[in-house]
């Protein structure tokens, strides 16, 4: 069984890795767009937590079921209504924001029906993608961005900034960030966050609502909101429509 | 113990297999309110029960559907009906899982049934066989459980109107039952799964061999009106898309048409062949007594409307799971329902899964080999 966890602590993608040092032992989470488990699974083999996912492709639900895990065949633009508030500890949504049609929509459920949210996202102001625009007039198209326009699944693509910039809008308070560059290294926690902008190819960040006290949560240490002057939204967008 | 009965239009005598009387010293009181007692119920199991009594796997059949599972039908002469899922090493492994499957009360396999002879006029029961729900089958199997002194099962697990019955297990029994399995089925029958039903019961009624359901005691059988109403149910266990792949507007042995009513298509033949082999085993009047309890299924109004209401007993059983698995072209229980139903039992917060297993053999694609379907069940049978 030993053998087992290391084998998959190492195996598990680098971000999910990440997302994982974020969760605390024995609590209960729901990944959003699960996939064939493997976030849950490690979680489940390596901090005991109550585990449960949500997943669009039938063929990934049944990789999960096979692997022992609780996931549900649904999808995160719509499904999300199923839970009772406050049902998890964690609402995990990894990579797929950007995907998804009503982003603000989907932050408000995950954290209705958890204390925290954890949202893993590319960064579409990564510097590669600034110089792939600016100098060759096209849109960029790499290993994290592998699509061409017209076939990219990612419709609302944003930067470290924009995702900060929403969740201030929101009255969510960002209790943690990370930023991964493409080497995967941390770039470095509460960093800069216009170095971040311009360098991390990815963020994530662990969310909870303003009003919720982070009393019984000591290991926050860092409670901190860095809002960056930013102001209120002008957009008369009702994001929870 | 070991007993014969007689099956279908040819009335020939088969074994059932095992028997055990339940409900002797107390009545079993069913949903109409009649009581019965001290009646049988035929069973097979598979494996090897453990010490502790923990590894009980409860197998729910289907509409017509009976208790070999796994094993050669005495009847039909052919292998269970999910052979290819439970077995030694199979996805539900005998080696390691005690399985148990019974024939429902109101069937034809040995266990109280209307073919059955009552002791009180010695004549079959017939016409005056007590319409039955799927929670009185439910009541039954959980005697036939306590009979093998197991206390909480690792799994039920059924497709269908077996389906219902799992749901009805997890409403009942929350705290009897580890894992539960509902596959192809649904949280009520739909008005358009009744029509179907209605229609096939009237066929068998419409038979002038139906004898207003005593015809066992007057030796005549209801042949065509059974075969009938299979020919019609048949139908809607397949999908229009197998039935295409399956027969197309191939023509029975013919190269052209006989303008006629003769079976010229490949697809009438089939189902009056499915007609055929049907009533060599079936019993109208349990055909009877079986669609109307799965009608009568609604756990919604059971529940005042509310059908996460049916699950808050449920919810509290904190190491029970529930996986509600669907076939995509399946049309009579569609994935709709198990969606509703995958919501309602998340609403109060049972540990559910679902999925929508991609399939092109319609409503008895539980029945058919699938690999993935063989590894969910497999993975969901796992303790982890």
């Amino acid at each position: 069984m030993q053998n087992n966890q290391n084998f998959d602590a190492q195996k598990i993608r680098f971000d999910l890795r990440a997302i994982a040092n974020l969760i605390n032992k024995n609590s209960k989470v729901l990944d959003i767009g699960c996939g064939d488990g493997e976030l849950l699974h490690f979680l489940k083999s390596t901090k005991n937590i109550d585990a449960r996912g949500l997943e669009i492709s039938h063929t990934q639900v049944s990789k999960a079921l096979i692997r022992g895990l609780s996931v549900i065949h649904g999808n995160a633009e719509n499904d999300l209504s199923i839970y009772p508030d406050k049902s998890f500890d964690y609402a995990v949504l990894s990579q797929t924001i950007q995907a998804t049609q009503n982003p603000p929509k989907i932050l408000i459920e995950m954290l209705r029906i958890a204390n925290y949210a954890i949202v893993s996202l590319p960064n579409f102001a990564h510097i590669k993608n600034r110089f792939d625009l600016m100098f060759s007039g096209r849109m960029p198209v790499n290993k994290t961005l592998p699509y061409q326009w017209y076939e990219t699944p990612n419709i609302h693509f944003c930067s470290i900034l924009d995702f900060e910039k929403l969740c201030f809008d929101l009255d969510f308070n960002i209790q943690k960030k990370i930023f991964l560059t493409s080497n995967h290294r941390f770039l470095g926690v509460f960093g800069n966050e216009l170095f971040a902008n311009l360098f991390a190819k990815y963020g994530i960040f662990l969310i909870t609502k303003n009003e919720f006290k982070a009393s019984s949560q000591e290991e926050f240490a860092f409670k901190v909101v860095t809002n960056l002057g930013y102001k209120p939204a002008i957009s008369n967008y009702d994001y929870k429509k | 113990m070991k007993v014969k009965s007689r099956f279908g239009h040819l009335n020939q005598e088969f074994e059932v297999g095992n028997i055990i009387y339940i409900a002797q010293n107390s009545k079993l009181k069913l949903s109409s309110g009649l009581e019965i007692e001290n009646f049988p119920i035929a069973y097979q199991t598979y494996g090897n029960l453990n010490s502790d009594k923990s590894n009980a796997i409860l197998i729910c059949h289907a509409l017509t559907g009976d208790q070999y599972v796994a094993s050669t039908n005495p009847v039909i002469q052919k292998d269970g009906w999910w052979d290819f899922m439970v077995g030694k090493g199979k996805a539900i492994d005998t080696d390691k899982f005690f399985v148990i499957c019974a024939n429902v009360i109101g069937g034809c396999m040995g266990s109280l049934g209307p073919k059955e002879i009552d002791p009180k006029t010695n004549k079959p029961f017939g016409s005056s066989f007590p319409f039955l729900t799927i929670q009185d089958m439910v009541r039954a199997q959980k005697l036939l459980i306590e009979y093998f002194g197991i206390n909480k099962l690792h799994a039920v697990i059924g497709g269908s109107t077996g389906g219902m019955q799992v749901l009805a297990w997890g409403v009942l029994f929350p705290n009897k039952v580890k894992i539960l399995i509902p596959m192809s089925t649904s949280y009520r029958h739909s008005p358009q799964n009744i029509a179907f039903h209605e229609v096939g019961r009237q066929a068998i009624m419409s038979d002038p061999n139906w004898c207003e359901g005593d015809y066992l005691a007057q030796e005549k059988f209801p042949k065509s009106g059974l075969a009938l109403a299979r020919m019609t149910a048949h139908i809607t266990y397949l999908s229009e898309s197998s039935l295409q792949k399956k027969f197309g507007r191939d023509l029975n042995n013919k190269s052209g048409f006989s303008f006629s009513a003769e079976r010229d298509f490949e697809v009438e033949n089939y189902l009056h062949y499915q007609g055929s082999r049907f009533v060599e085993r079936f019993d109208p009047n349990s055909y009877l007594i079986i669609t109307r309890a799965v009608d009568y299924f609604d756990l919604e109004s059971d529940f005042n409307g509310k059908l996460s209401g049916a699950f808050v007993e449920l919810a509290k059983n904190k190491s029970c799971k529930i996986c509600v698995i669907s076939f995509s072209d399946d049309w009579l229980f569609p994935p709709s329902e198990s969606k509703k139903l995958t919501h309602a039992l998340s609403a109060c917060d049972v540990n559910v899964s679902s999925v929508v297993i991609e399939s092109n053999g319609g409503h008895d694609s539980f029945l058919l080999k699938n690999d993935i379907f063989e590894k969910t069940i497999s993975g969901l049978l796992i303790e982890k």
